[in-house]
């Protein structure tokens, strides 16, 4: 009974440390943006002008951008999201420091994990400050459950930011690094992507119900962290 | 020496009878199945749109088994996780050729069928989504750095393996264009006894075809690995002659 409570005793405790320094790692990531703000501010410019290119160029009447406006966000998230991606991880090559941090006896997946929470911070602020402008220049009222929205976004940004974090650390010794995570993130956030945007028109236009996409999300979600978490290791030691 | 001969003359009579078989096969499926009551000649084009379609869904799944291989043996053993690697590799382009050959019969008998070259049935997305998946283990495995590319394309594997049920799950809720299962969807499904022979012996026929690609492709890459090994060897010979 004794050995059972002890053995329970130290999972406890390497549970803590395991998010003890995911912690650190999200608070240092945050620091670094706190100091610099460049990596937010260039998204958020970014998906603003990919917003206004499509409205510029559909000019679309409120019947027809409540058919696009869906697509046409997610679209600019993930350009958006593209250019942060990479800098999160050339961040940690300064100085070698990504060599220290395979040193480290800490595990791989909680430096992935706080990397990928703090890209989840960093994003869902971009969305915070572009859904007001989205709704404006679409003319946008969503005629669904508005508040369902508050679910898609997060389950949405999650499975965009989870995989991107991983795939952008595989390029991360590339010379074509800036070419590699399209190329390898789209493919495989296909089935996201169709999610989130489905589940956005839902919302949208309350044609149909946005539940089965929402559950799509969810399923896609605890599956990719999983596998994500699982094999880190593997990407950060590849030689 | 005597027993790459062996091999060679294995390979020699396994390509001979394939030929064979691809020719018999055409022949039956061309000239002795009966035509198809309602699409005419057009149908036939399913003696080869099925088959490669079949097989395009195999050839992942020695892709994914090589690759987990890989990842298990890359400290253990790094010689024979390099013959993992190699499989990998030629089962992952030899999905790319047959996912191709099927998204384009298909094309072409959507067009003449439905009268649309494509639609976003769910079928299709996920055969497409599978050709875009082992197109970008192409290029990460071109464009990562040297020493690296086995191992991330192998992690990019497991990847794949996820997505696509997700895909097909995900999307079988729409409603299908595409035909529901031939074979095995219940008491109505099936073709004709009589053109059983000739879809018999496609199947065999390109199967025999792709295993002759796999190995051809996992020789080839085995000896540039050999020479890449012998490269490295002599690098280090050369160096170590400098510093005497």
């Amino acid at each position: 009974m004794s050995r059972v409570l002890n053995d329970l005793r130290q999972d406890l405790s390497r549970a803590r440390s395991y998010f003890g320094h995911v912690f650190l790692h999200l608070q240092k990531d945050l620091r670094l943006e706190w100091r610099s703000r460049d990596s937010v501010v260039g998204m958020l410019f970014f998906a603003l002008l990919v917003v206004i290119i499509f409205s510029l160029a559909f000019d679309p009447t409120a019947a027809i951008s409540r058919q696009i406006a869906g697509g046409i966000l997610w679209v600019a998230l993930l350009f958006a999201s593209f250019t942060a991606l990479n800098q999160s991880w050339t961040r940690e090559q300064r100085n070698r420091v990504l060599e220290a941090h395979r040193m480290s006896p800490a595990s791989p997946s909680a430096l992935f994990l706080g990397k990928a929470l703090a890209n989840l911070i960093f994003v869902s602020f971009v969305e915070l400050i572009l859904a007001p402008l989205f709704l404006i220049f679409y003319n946008l009222h969503a005629l669904g459950e508005g508040w369902k929205m508050l679910i898609v976004m997060p389950l949405g940004t999650w499975a965009l930011v989870c995989n991107g974090t991983f795939f952008a650390a595989m390029g991360l010794r590339t010379r074509n690094r800036e070419l590699l995570l399209p190329l390898i993130l789209v493919p495989i956030s296909l089935p996201a992507l169709m999610g989130m945007m489905q589940a956005t028109t839902a919302i949208l236009t309350g044609e149909f119900d946005p539940g089965l996409w929402i559950r799509l999300l969810i399923a896609y979600n605890i599956a990719f962290t999983t596998v994500c978490l699982l094999l880190f290791d593997a990407v950060l030691c590849a030689e | 020496m005597r027993r790459s001969h062996i091999f060679g003359f294995i390979a020699l009579v396994w390509f001979l009878l394939t030929l064979t078989a691809i020719v018999y096969a055409t022949r039956l499926a061309l000239f002795v199945a009966p035509t198809e009551a309602t699409m005419g000649n057009v149908q036939r084009i399913f003696y080869y749109h099925v088959p490669s379609s079949m097989l395009s869904l195999i050839f992942p799944y020695v892709n994914l088994v090589a690759s987990i291989f890989y990842l298990v043996l890359r400290r253990r053993d790094p010689l024979r996780a390099l013959t993992a690697d190699a499989l990998a590799l030629a089962a992952a382009e030899v999905t790319v050729v047959y996912s191709s050959i099927s998204l384009l019969t298909g094309m072409l008998w959507g067009r003449a069928v439905w009268g649309i070259w494509w639609t976003w049935d769910a079928r299709l997305t996920s055969m497409l989504l599978l050709w875009l998946l082992y197109v970008s283990y192409l290029m990460l495995r071109k464009l990562s750095a040297t020493g690296q590319s086995q191992t991330l394309a192998a992690v990019l594997s497991v990847f794949a393996a996820i997505d696509v049920p997700i895909v097909f799950m995900s999307i079988r809720w729409w409603r299908g264009q595409h035909p529901s299962p031939v074979f095995g969807g219940g008491a109505d499904t099936g073709i004709d006894p009589s053109m059983m022979p000739a879809f018999g012996w496609n199947v065999l026929a390109w199967a025999m075809w792709g295993v002759f690609l796999l190995v051809f492709r996992f020789a080839l890459e085995r000896r540039r690995q050999a020479s890449e090994q012998d490269a490295a060897l002599i690098a280090i010979e050369a160096s170590l002659e400098i510093a005497q």
